[in-house]
């Protein structure tokens, strides 16, 4: 009973902070709400016995991506016209383009599913195992996908540079 | 009502929110951060569907998403900062002389 509340209330959080994603003004504040959805589901992970993925969930999004995120932010100290207007010509389309697709795909979701069964809990020992023993060449992929990923950051940065004489 | 069901709607509410981020906001950053929710809605109908499958095929799909996250951020934020250094303006709108 207590489990179904804590589910439905960290699942409540993170619409919430999804909304306010989209309502909030400053990047700063969108980060926050961001990170507030990142650890309500979290919560939910760990609801639903996921507790690697919950772990993970809260040491890379939040502990890496969105530090980084707050950071670039702080750094780009800009004030222009996107702080005052928050939305372009989309916001009609856009709303509208949202409700047919949470009616189309929403509605095939809420239809496919079947009932509800507790799985089991899922910790970091069985993901370990998994993970290096039958997964080990996704494994060497991601490392030669974040490989490929810092030298085009690099490589990107030195676009930008002028040339070297 | 089915709590599989509602997450699973909630998965696809969450990921239509942050394609509504990305399609309406101006500001560059708030894009980029509608995008990593899109990816988190991604994650939580993996774990959802993890429930009646794998939970591990399940768990390291979710753990490939991560990388993939990271690896776009770390490639978007140079992209934004040779933008903000070229305009001074993170408006989506001062970029329209982008297009081809």
């Amino acid at each position: 009973m207590i489990d179904l509340f804590l589910l439905y209330a960290f699942l409540a959080s993170a619409l919430a902070g999804a909304v306010l994603m989209l309502v909030l003004r400053h990047p700063m504040r969108v980060a926050l709400a961001l990170v507030a959805t990142m650890l309500s589901l979290a919560g939910v992970y760990a609801m639903l016995g996921a507790h690697a993925i919950a772990v993970f969930q809260i040491l890379i999004y939040v502990g890496a991506v969105m530090v980084f995120m707050v950071y670039v932010i702080m750094l780009l100290d800009v004030r222009d016209d996107s702080l005052v207007h928050r939305y372009n010509w989309m916001l009609v389309p856009g709303v509208a383009a949202f409700a047919l697709l949470v009616a189309g795909l929403g509605a095939g979701v809420w239809g496919g599913l079947a009932p509800f069964v507790a799985g089991k809990a899922y910790g970091v020992k069985a993901f370990a195992t998994a993970f290096l023993n039958e997964y080990w060449l996704h494994f060497e992929l991601v490392s030669v996908l974040l490989v490929a990923a810092v030298v085009a950051a690099i490589a990107v940065l030195e676009v930008g540079r002028r040339p070297r004489g | 009502m089915d709590s599989l069901q509602l997450l699973g709607w909630s998965a696809v509410v969450l990921f239509a929110l942050g394609l509504l981020g990305v399609i309406i906001r101006r500001n560059v950053l708030v894009m980029l951060m509608c995008m990593e929710l899109m990816l988190n809605a991604v994650n939580l109908s993996l774990v959802v569907f993890a429930q009646r499958g794998d939970p591990a095929a399940a768990s390291v799909l979710v753990f490939l998403v991560f990388v993939v996250a990271a690896a776009e951020i770390a490639i978007a934020i140079p992209i934004v900062l040779l933008l903000v250094r070229h305009k001074r303006s993170l408006d989506l709108g001062s970029y329209s002389d982008l297009r081809g």
